[in-house]
């Protein structure tokens, strides 16, 4: 594997009002793997997420310090901070099928940036909804509600919305806990393609998960990495912290 | 708790009045509710009933006679609704504006906390005070004289804090994920209202003004103050008998002058001038529930 820096966090602290919930974490994230996290609810995954693309800046009582690097450059410097979204592709884990057509749903990050014609939409729409497992289900109601779908499909359709700005980096937050497992297997095949010429950033509660797809996997507790190895040492018994261990064999979290 | 089969499912004391008290709370909500409809339906039948003999399309359209104390209301009509259609032309568009940015835009700091302070507060002015601030500011400071256009922005100013505060509760609406699943797909704000929340909170809005129409064109004090007139002679059916700059006669402030100011007018003439009154507001509610209702129908979450 190419060991070079996709993402870089260095000394990174996330604060809501006075309370601390990411204490001061390091890693590094290289470009084409599965990086898989792991940590029970309240250990910061999804805020660790949101200050990748800034979307922190929303909370208006969160404080970030520290810096993170996404291809060499300081997220909290850049100046184009719609670009830096647009290079990371962001799959929230409750599916948000926005109120306009499916159709839209896709095409409204490209539009976003500037893409009008028709046929590159066209073209761009039916890729992610392919990728995502949806296309089959949806292709003859593409002008129907992104709303009216069910649950599972609104995630699909979410992690094609994802797609569609074609991201350099894809961050899927539990994107499977309201997918059947069939349709997760489909997913998780796709992402082994999409690796090719992605970084995936996996935020999982299924450690069963990261440890199929995830080239490394991070045990995030309480704001803090209790370890971070290649999967032959996480899951396994030669885990450095007995509390990997005992998590990953479900003894305790 | 009794689990004994035989004899679970059997009344109790303490069952009996818990459905006595559940069925006689029911029926005081209930008889709270009607009463509602209680006063409206009085208040028609009283007002249709006295205004009877001078009902007529031709006492909207006719002009006053003889000293006001026969004849029609049409200068008053038309007043009303120039009043009311410019002061909405004014406050509209800023309240809706304003409102998209405390509510998009804003962050939580003393400057917007202070904006939000003043909305609520001058939505809680009295209109006479509102009436006189208009005649210092609009009629006298910025010397547009009493005429149509002062009395109109003291309507709109008078109006402006409601549509806000309606504005934003309809904005405020629109579920936070949908923006946040817009934010991460890298949309400006903008984008997002664009696309996302105006599209769904347009029925709310809408609604939040065309109620404050009502509310235009009920008030009395603050065009008495400002722009209305005690007569203005026009021709009858003329659409456009005032110039902006000029007094105008109004519904309310007419209602009020036959009422109490000119001796023997024909008894029936300022109860029917009520109900043309009620007519106009009822209309435009009306209105406003129909295009709310449409308008829900393609609601899409």
């Amino acid at each position: 594997m190419t060991a070079e820096k996709h993402i870089e966090v260095q000394d990174l602290r996330l604060a809501y009002g006075t309370k601390e919930v990411i204490h001061g974490i390091s890693f590094d994230i290289y470009r084409n793997e599965i990086f898989g996290v792991i940590g029970p609810a309240q250990s910061a995954k999804t805020s660790l997420l949101r200050c990748l693309n800034r979307t922190i800046d929303f909370s208006a009582e969160a404080t970030v310090s520290g810096t993170v690097k996404v291809d060499g450059e300081d997220v909290r410097r850049v100046k184009d901070l719609y670009g830096l979204r647009r290079k990371i592709g962001m799959v929230a884990p409750l599916p948000v099928g926005l109120p306009i057509s499916i159709y839209d749903n896709v095409a409204f990050a490209p539009r976003c940036a500037g893409m009008t014609r028709n046929g590159e939409l066209d073209n761009i729409v039916e890729q992610c909804l392919r990728q995502a497992a949806l296309w089959d289900e949806v292709k003859d109601r593409l002008d129907s509600l992104g709303t009216k779908l069910s649950g599972g499909q609104q995630q699909r359709l979410t992690i094609a919305r994802a797609l569609s700005h074609q991201p350099e980096i894809l961050c899927l937050d539990e994107f499977s806990i309201a997918i059947d497992p069939v349709t997760t297997m489909r997913i998780e095949d796709v992402l082994k393609e999409l690796r090719k010429n992605m970084t995936i950033i996996l935020v999982t509660n299924l450690t069963q998960q990261a440890r199929r797809l995830a080239d490394r996997t991070m045990f995030l507790w309480n704001g803090e990495i209790i370890e971070l190895d290649s999967n032959e040492v996480i899951f396994s018994d030669k885990t450095k912290d007995k509390r990997t261990y005992d998590y990953v064999m479900g003894i305790f979290g | 708790m009794n689990r004994d089969p035989k004899t679970m499912f059997t009344e109790t004391p303490l069952v009996r009045s818990k459905f006595r008290q559940e069925a006689a709370a029911k029926w005081i909500f209930a008889g709270m509710a009607a009463a509602m409809i209680v006063p409206l339906l009085l208040i028609l039948g009283y007002l249709v009933e006295r205004a009877w003999p001078s009902l007529s399309l031709g006492f909207i359209l006719d002009v006053p006679i003889r000293g006001m104390k026969e004849g029609g209301i049409w200068p008053a009509f038309v007043g009303t609704i120039y009043l009311v259609f410019i002061s909405l032309a004014v406050s509209a568009p800023i309240g809706i504006l304003a409102a998209v940015y405390l509510n998009e835009y804003a962050k939580d700091n003393w400057l917007n906390r202070i904006i939000n302070l003043a909305v609520i507060n001058l939505a809680g002015v009295p209109s006479i005070v509102h009436a006189l601030f208009g005649l210092g500011a609009f009629v006298y400071a910025a010397k547009f004289g009493y005429s149509i256009i002062s009395a109109s922005l003291t309507l709109a100013i008078m109006t402006l804090p409601v549509i806000v505060a309606s504005t934003r509760e309809a904005l405020a609406s629109v579920p936070r994920s949908f923006r946040e699943a817009c934010w991460n797909v890298g949309a400006t704000r903008w984008q997002t209202i664009q696309a996302i929340v105006l599209p769904n909170s347009i029925s709310g809005i809408l609604t939040g003004v065309i109620l404050q129409v009502s509310r235009a064109a009920g008030e009395t004090a603050p065009i008495m103050f400002t722009g209305a007139v005690f007569f203005k002679a026009v021709q009858k059916g003329d659409l456009f008998p005032y110039q902006l700059h000029e007094q105008c006669m109004a519904l309310s402030m007419h209602l009020y002058t036959i009422s109490t100011q000119v001796p023997g007018v024909k008894e029936s003439i300022p109860f029917a001038t009520a109900v043309v009154l009620l007519g106009l507001v009822l209309v435009v509610n009306a209105a406003a529930i129909t295009l709310r209702v449409w308008l829900r129908n393609r609601k899409k979450w």
